[in-house]
């Protein structure tokens, strides 16, 4: 009998400067949905909390009507997490369900996973919950321009939050889209009124926090492919999603040492790796799911489709295409594992 | 817990959270058996050859005698490189055609 209790989520809102992640957070604190809750902000002053504040409860921390405990982070995120632990555990603090991180506007949101999932402490106690991405429809294509990390912060999102719709008319709102579709096509889309009103799929699309049904596994995926309506991101050579599709069953223990290999050597620019993997001798599907140089424990699905066991692996990456990607993987399966390999190709 | 030496048993690595844990001993040292056989095969162009130590660890060895002990899969590569003096690249063409 397992007694060990369930790694807590962290789920993080990241977006560039001004996107809304400040009014996203208010929401969410202000939802009943959401109590529970450890909150860790910059700083107190960007998110305006006084009308809610009860009063310290803790050094750094304080508690809210809804329930929530709400730290700062001072310092090291590794510091901030093990202190809220800590005080959790001595009964300082309620005992939360969840920790929702807001990062800064210029941050690469993908380093936390790796954070917690590096930490001999944290990483008994913590898991990477859902990457929440605001991205402001109005100054997109500016931010991209101008800043690197804006198109860091789309890969890594497992939910796309898009605010300021109503400052654009609908051409432009669908050249966002079409932006956003290059970069991450399989990211969850909700419109501006998630800010206003957050609801439970907000930070449900992480495969941890549901049992996916199968079909459910593949739509996690996100569309086939997504017709974008112009070819004018050609602009974007360097920020890229590829799909690669897999004929034939896999060896996992050969798909593993070259995926090591792959994030050792490149990890900064593979943004984000998702699969659902048909694993030789296994019935099972495995979801595999990864952030730069973290990948998160593979979790079983119980069934596949009943008409498609085809195994599927994205691929946002930085400066590398899908042809050396895919001729990679073809070549050191084909040379190294034991057993027969399967076609690799990819859209 | 290895008495000696304190080294835990078992794997952290997230390619070993597939296998499942009720798993007959025989069936996870057959499948470790398996990936020290294939990073074998591709460290081998690099004169460099992992060892499993104590089912708990690996240990790299050149020819010239270095040896370094990695805990798990994600620190063999970085520890190999250090030790042979070159990248271990999967999307080097050259480093591709050394392991046919």
């Amino acid at each position: 009998m397992n007694d060990t209790p369930p790694l807590l989520p962290v789920h993080v809102i990241s977006g560039f400067l001004g996107s809304g992640k400040t009014t996203l957070l208010k929401s969410v604190l202000a939802s009943e949905d959401f109590g529970d809750s450890a909150v860790l902000i910059n700083e107190f002053g960007e998110v305006g909390l006084d009308n809610r504040l009860l009063g310290s409860i803790a050094e750094d921390a304080i508690l809210l009507s809804n329930g929530c405990v709400c730290c700062t982070i001072r310092g090291e995120l590794s510091d901030a997490l093990r202190r809220l632990l800590s005080q959790r555990q001595e009964g300082l603090i309620p005992a939360f369900k969840r920790i929702v991180l807001e990062t800064t506007g210029l941050a690469d949101p993908g380093p936390i996973a790796s954070t917690i999932t590096a930490d001999p402490v944290l990483r008994h106690h913590l898991r990477p919950g859902t990457n929440v991405t605001l991205v402001d429809a109005l100054n997109a294509s500016t931010s991209r321009e101008q800043f690197p990390v804006w198109e860091a912060q789309v890969a890594v999102a497992d939910t796309l939050v898009i605010s300021k719709t109503d400052l654009i008319n609908e051409s432009e709102l669908s050249d966002v889209q079409d932006l956003l579709d290059t970069i991450n096509p399989a990211a969850r889309r909700l419109g501006a009124e998630a800010l206003g009103q957050p609801s439970d799929l907000l930070f449900a699309s992480s495969p941890h926090l549901q049992s996916f049904t199968p079909s459910e596994a593949k739509s996690w995926l996100g569309p086939w492919r997504r017709v974008t309506t112009a070819d004018s991101h050609d602009h974007l050579n360097e920020v890229r999603s590829f799909r690669l599709n897999f004929e034939g069953e896999i060896d996992w223990t050969c798909l593993g040492i070259w995926l090591s290999m792959l994030l050792n050597r490149h990890g900064s620019n593979i943004l984000r790796v998702k699969g659902v993997l048909h694993v030789m001798g296994d019935n099972r599907p495995v979801i595999l799911h990864g952030v730069q140089h973290t990948i998160h424990p593979p979790e079983h699905v119980e069934h596949w489709p009943e008409d498609d066991r085809c195994s599927e692996l994205i691929f946002i990456t930085r400066g590398i295409n899908a042809d050396r990607v895919t001729d990679s993987l073809n070549a050191f399966m084909r040379q190294v594992s034991d057993h027969p390999s399967p076609r690799i190709f990819h859209a | 817990m290895c008495g000696l030496c304190g080294a835990l048993g078992g794997e952290g690595h997230w390619s070993t959270h597939i296998e499942d844990p009720e798993q007959a001993h025989s069936e996870r040292r057959r499948a470790r058996a398996y990936r020290i056989t294939l990073i074998n095969r591709v460290l081998k162009p690099h004169r460099v050859v992992i060892e499993d130590f104590q089912a708990a660890s690996f240990v790299l060895a050149t020819a010239t005698g270095k040896r370094e002990i990695v805990q798990e899969l994600g620190g063999v590569w970085h520890q190999a490189e250090q030790l042979s003096g070159r990248l271990i690249d999967p999307l080097d063409t050259a480093f591709l055609q050394s392991l046919g």
